[in-house]
């Protein structure tokens, strides 16, 4: 199965999110993103790539509408808005560390944002069941986060924020943290996931192969600066498993946008 | 729902992550309590032992006058021969404190859940609580007697001032130590301050709030033992304190002693109901309840 092409939703259909020449200067001075234009069509995988401090999360986290900027505008065109302008944004957020409550169950966490938006507690445990079953934890409805490790509890996290079934995931950086092996797996079930229920990723990450294995396209970002320098496309079609993690197509892909991002770093 | 329509039950396990299962530590047990926990119950017990012991053998030895220092059998003795007295004054000690500590855990909860929604009105009242907090109770005991005229809510406000404070401060620590990352995820979700409060700040706050309670039980005992002590000379109450008074003018000491076991029987007793709460409270998922096997 291939999501539809970049170019096509690109051209005629509004994007699900428009980045208009945003800019976001913190109270301490920092120019942490400049002037950045960024549409997000619906349905595609995106990477944001960058070295630390590129602004990539801060330019995350005003998509997702946890600070606004100081210049510049975030759209959604096809959103229905409130009374007062304000897009219902609609999204699942995804944080570098896994953020569950430590005091309550897998399903306790994944049931929030349920509960948050008054669903009755038996079909909102069920909604949260199911999605555990799809990352992969079914059996550990009952366990509270210390007793798990720390591949699962980024899975109970996935699974929060998918489990109101957005039209966006919005990740910053989730995996980081974790041994290479438990990343790659994980990296495999989100592909899966992603396909399954057809929502548009956007995947904030240092790695370079990690952003070339995931994505349709990657956005690379310059230290310090805080600027889109480079929107590469990936042309490669999913599913991805290890075959294409060996694969010479990889490697090439790999060395672009690591030519790529070494250019915008030494810029 | 089967299992190989789903996109992600059907990766073959391969013993990475998702396959561990949790583990729970199992442990012989003896009446309920694990083989390794006797030590550490069984240590302290004998200590006092021997220290009693010590004590009849010096008291006997020397012929020490029982209106100096009674041994610990004559103060055994006297707890049952007084009990009908003494066991009326420790109820109404207990009933003080308790009030005290329900009132001071009602208003020092709510006051520190109205600080956290006004950062201006805890600025203007925190101070106060402070200032309450370190005047000592004994020298306002007299004005609230005076000012209150009943006795019994004198008493149940001097054992309140000195309990409230412990959990005033450790409950706003706690609601202000939500991880700031799932403040932000319960405002992407549009939370009200209500479900926030509920679902996110009062939890995170639960381990701060019964450290404080820990602390508190035992304040309550000893506010509401010194504010009857103040009372005592009114001859109104007949509280703990009051037969401790009572029983060193008429230098029945061996009954003081006995009162005095009670006060700190209780105490003890106290500690140990609010820290098991605690435990009962956090054994699932806090760091200082949860058991190591390292």
């Amino acid at each position: 199965m291939t999501a539809s092409p970049v170019s096509l939703s690109q051209g005629r259909q509004p994007p699900l999110v428009a980045v208009r020449r945003v800019s976001k200067q913190f109270a301490n001075g920092t120019l942490a993103v400049r002037d950045v234009d960024l549409d997000l069509a619906a349905g595609e995988f995106v990477s944001l790539l960058g070295p630390s401090g590129c602004g990539k999360s801060t330019l995350l986290r005003m998509v997702a509408g946890l600070g606004e900027p100081s210049a510049g505008s975030i759209d959604w065109p096809t959103a229905p808005h409130d009374a007062s302008g304000r897009p219902s944004r609609d999204l699942g957020f995804v944080f570098q560390d896994p953020t569950l409550m430590p005091w309550a169950t897998a399903l306790g966490n994944v049931t929030m944002p349920l509960v948050l938006k008054h669903v009755n507690k038996g079909e909102a445990n069920a909604r949260a069941a199911e999605m555990l079953a799809l990352v992969g934890l079914r059996g550990f409805e009952k366990a509270y986060p210390r007793e798990l490790s720390g591949g699962m509890k980024m899975r109970v996290s996935i699974a929060r924020a998918l489990v109101t079934h957005p039209r966006i995931l919005l990740m910053d950086e989730p995996f980081a943290a974790l041994d290479e092996i438990t990343r790659h797996k994980l990296n495999d079930d989100l592909l899966r996931l992603w396909e399954d229920q057809k929502f548009t990723a956007v995947f904030v990450t240092h790695s370079v192969f990690e952003s070339v294995y995931l994505s349709q396209r990657i956005v690379v970002m310059a230290a310090r600066s805080g600027r889109v320098m480079a929107d590469l496309t990936v042309d490669a079609p999913y599913p991805r498993d290890d075959l294409f993690r060996t694969s010479a197509e990889y490697a090439h892909l790999c060395r672009v946008a690591s030519e790529t991002l070494k250019k915008a770093i030494a810029q | 729902m089967t299992d190989s329509t789903l996109p992600a039950s059907n990766v073959p396990h391969d013993g990475t992550d998702a396959e561990a299962r949790p583990v729970f530590a199992t442990e012989r047990k003896i009446l309920g309590i694990g083989v390794s926990a006797w030590p550490g119950i069984l240590a302290p017990i004998a200590t006092g032992i021997i220290a009693l012991a010590a004590w009849e053998m010096i008291v006997r030895i020397n012929n020490v006058p029982t209106y100096i220092l009674p041994g610990p059998l004559l103060i055994a003795q006297t707890l049952v021969t007084d009990w009908g007295t003494l066991s009326g004054a420790l109820w109404i000690t207990l009933r003080i404190t308790f009030a005290a500590l329900i009132a001071a855990v009602t208003i020092g909860v709510a006051l520190a859940v109205v600080f956290t929604q006004s950062k201006w009105l805890e600025k203007s009242l925190f101070p106060y609580a402070v200032v309450l907090q370190v005047t000592p109770v004994v020298s306002i005991a007299p004005l609230i007697i005076i000012w209150v005229g009943d006795i019994n809510l004198s008493l149940l406000i001097c054992a309140w001032i000195v309990a409230f404070f412990p959990i005033l401060s450790n409950t706003i620590l706690g609601l202000n130590s939500a991880d700031h990352n799932l403040v932000n995820l319960f405002q992407l979700y549009g939370a009200t301050r209500w479900q926030t409060m509920r679902y996110l700040k009062l939890p995170a706050a639960l381990p701060y709030f019964l450290g404080g309670l820990k602390i508190s039980g035992g304040l309550a005992l000893i506010g509401a033992v010194v504010a009857e002590f103040v009372a005592g000379s009114g001859g109104n109450a007949s509280g703990l304190a009051y037969r401790i008074l009572e029983a060193s003018y008429q230098l029945k000491i061996p009954r003081m002693f006995a009162a005095l076991v009670m006060i700190s029987a209780s105490g003890i007793a106290i500690f140990l109901v609010t820290s098991y709460v605690a435990h009962l409270l956090l054994r699932r998922w806090h760091e200082s309840a949860v058991k190591r096997e390292n």
